[in-house]
């Protein structure tokens, strides 16, 4: 009998569902967990104080990436606070025996950007991390999921998890990108669409023919930011173009290992006719560059489009929301936010700071000098991400342009280090989140591409970066 | 973990749709290492001025608030970031149940590992409360988790969804890591059978 055709998210769950008894959630294997300073010491000492070990250090992982200045690493840390959780997370790496690639790791970097980038991500695997923005990790055809501290705890004490099945909502994105217009743009409009409650319950799986057009760095975009439409997660069946991706980084398998795991990715991919149980639809050619302009993500509008009136939101709610966003934000209904001065842009985080991303930005800025007015931060997302940039001079591009080249790190996307916006400011961020102060208390935040924040950079305003090209 | 089994309290309205855990406990307060004191971020840019002075429009320093343990809350309420300090942060400061439409995910998973109780009803009866709770602030509630049900003012009992295993952990003031160190040998045999696709530390 033929088997049921399958999502690639059912397939997956399917091969790591431990047990499931009746009336209690399954016990789901995890395959990776990343650890970071942040959301972990709470759970360390949970195991510390129940005397418990850690039952797989090999699949455990963790980094240093939120509290890290981006500022020269041979200086002490200026924050006590900030030291003293790095501290933390360095002994705790050392008692519970999991391998940390810290401060003075040449592969130090976000989280979200090391774990692809050591070939630690594959097809086919859980993976969590303390962190929402594990759903990056899902462009590889992996199931990447964000958890609570205590998640934490369970997953160092058991590499279990208890879950629920959620449901599968299918984001098909067909047509041909036009200039201008990226990765991010695809994700900023969907959440628009969607609102930021639009998958809660859901695991995202991305489909169709732009999708596939993308790189494995776009897809990650992408994923990344599942979250910010309230899904669980976010996932894009395995090609080619990931395959490529791995084959011979640190961590991916070698020789025989190698043909084994191919054999086996290939299976993954959602089977032809394998049932959603929601389809939304996006028409890529219609997408201009987007930005954000109120206090969430799905705020967003195409840069050439003005704010929306509160007479245009469906009902008191929105209407309400939008008010208290512009009113935080201090922006007029109706206007547009095209020329909108600007007094940061952040190039970086895990949504966008790989090497095609600096890349992108560097070819726009190329030449050309920021505004004057304006402090533009450029943080690549991990020491190899900055490395490859050294090599390829896009750190002269950006110092002759008047940006500045800092060490990696999560930085002004959630402003924890030192890196934050004054109150009242406006940046052009390549980050994920425009909440109220995430990137500085009373700061205001328009997300948008690393194209759009570039072009931002340079002119001091919000500018539309197809001017540019 | 404290038992939750049936609460009657007055109720908090903090009606805005979406609020992101950001707000809820803002980033630069994420760098503690334990849980002590969290109360004091709850809401902390909402709460207080640039003087760190409270406002005293904001709902959580009205008289009011004090002593209430139930949160009244708008749609997709806890969206954003996992962290965790955020049902820490609402727990500290004596709340045990929130009554609202829907949740995010990942704080609903966190708050019933607090013992914190999200509660979802109905769009229509959540309006109802509101508009009750707006008048008078005396207004009670009771929740009992046992059956599932919330009776409203004017005595109106609605139910709420939870799945049976959070209610009984809840009800028993257990947490779940118990539930999962006794699945030891299945997890063993899981691993047996299964092949570590990597190995973050090399044999």
């Amino acid at each position: 009998m033929a088997q049921k055709p399958q999502t690639l998210f059912e397939k997956i769950w399917d091969r790591h569902v431990v047990v499931e008894e009746p009336d209690c959630p399954a016990v789901l294997y995890i395959d990776l967990h990343l650890v970071h300073e942040v959301t972990s010491p709470q759970a360390f000492q949970a195991l510390r104080d129940r005397g418990i070990k850690l039952r797989q250090p090999s699949r455990t992982v963790a980094t240093i990436d939120h509290s890290v200045p981006t500022t020269d690493r041979s200086l002490p840390i200026a924050d006590a606070m900030a030291a003293k959780q790095i501290r933390q997370m360095e002994t705790n790496c050392r008692e519970f025996g999991v391998p940390l690639y810290g401060l003075d790791s040449p592969h130090q970097g976000i989280v979200h950007v090391i774990g692809p980038e050591l070939g630690l991500t594959q097809p086919g695997m859980t993976i969590v991390c303390g962190d929402s923005h594990t759903a990056t990790h899902g462009a590889f055809g992996a199931l990447a999921f964000g958890v609570g501290t205590t998640e934490v705890e369970h997953v160092l004490a058991t590499q279990c998890l208890l879950q629920r099945k959620p449901q599968t909502f299918e984001v098909r994105v067909d047509g041909q990108l036009h200039p201008g217009v990226t990765a991010k743009d695809i994700i900023l409009a969907l959440i628009a669409q969607i609102g930021v409650g639009g998958g809660v319950g859901s695991v995202l799986e991305y489909t169709g023919s732009t999708i596939r057009s993308l790189s494995m760095e776009a897809r990650m975009t992408v994923c990344n930011m599942s979250i910010e439409a309230g899904s669980k997660a976010g996932m894009i069946s395995p090609d080619d173009t990931t395959f490529q991706y791995i084959a011979g980084r640190e961590y991916a398998p070698q020789g025989a290992a190698w043909d084994k795991a191919l054999s086996d990715w290939k299976k993954l991919p959602t089977d032809e006719g394998a049932r959603f149980d929601r389809t939304v639809t996006l028409d890529a050619a219609k997408l201009e560059p987007m930005i954000t302009y109120g206090t969430n993500p799905g705020m967003g509008v195409p840069i050439s489009a003005p704010i929306p009136t509160p007479e245009s939101m469906p009902d008191a709610s929105s209407r309400n929301a939008l008010l208290q966003a512009l009113r935080y934000m201090d922006l007029a209904p109706g206007k547009p936010l095209l020329g909108h001065t600007v007094d940061v842009v952040f190039i970086g985080s895990c949504t966008n700071s790989r090497i095609s991303d600096l890349r992108a930005a560097a070819e726009v800025l190329k030449g050309r000098k920021v505004n004057p007015k304006v402090r533009v931060l450029v943080v690549p997302g991990s020491q190899e991400i900055k490395r490859q940039a050294e090599r390829e001079g896009l750190h002269s591009v950006f110092q002759a342009a008047g940006c500045e080249w800092r060490e990696p790190g999560c930085s002004m996307c959630i402003a924890m280090n030192g890196d934050e916006l004054k109150p009242g400011q406006y940046s052009v961020s390549t980050s994920n989140r425009n909440f109220e102060g995430r990137q500085g208390k009373g700061g205001r935040t328009f997300l948008a591409s690393p194209l759009t924040a570039a072009a931002s950079a340079i002119e001091g305003r919000v500018a539309d970066v197809r001017r540019f090209l | 973990m404290e038992p939750f089994t049936r609460l009657t309290s007055r109720v908090v309205p903090l009606p805005n749709e979406n609020v992101d855990t950001d707000q809820i406990v803002p980033a630069r307060f994420l760098k503690v290492t334990d849980k002590a004191g969290m109360d004091q971020y709850l809401f902390c840019d909402w709460r207080f001025d640039a003087e760190g002075k409270p406002r005293p429009d904001f709902i959580l320093n009205q008289p009011r608030a004090h002593g209430a343990k139930i949160l009244l809350v708008g749609a997709n309420f806890g969206t954003g970031s996992s962290r965790e300090h955020a049902p820490w942060a609402l727990v500290a400061f004596g709340f045990r149940a929130l009554v609202g439409t829907t949740f995010a995910d990942i704080f609903r998973n966190n708050s019933l590992k607090n013992g914190l109780l999200p509660v979802s009803i109905s769009p229509a009866d959540h309006a109802e409360l509101l508009s009750r709770v707006e008048k008078d602030p005396d207004v009670e509630i009771t929740i009992d988790l046992s059956s599932q049900t919330v009776t409203l003012p004017g005595g109106k009992t609605v139910s709420f969804p939870i799945d049976n295993f959070s209610k009984q952990c809840l009800l028993a003031g257990v947490d779940q890591l118990g539930y999962m160190l006794k699945q030891a040998a299945k997890i063993s045999e899981y691993e047996a059978s299964h092949p570590q696709p990597v190995k973050t530390i090399s044999a």
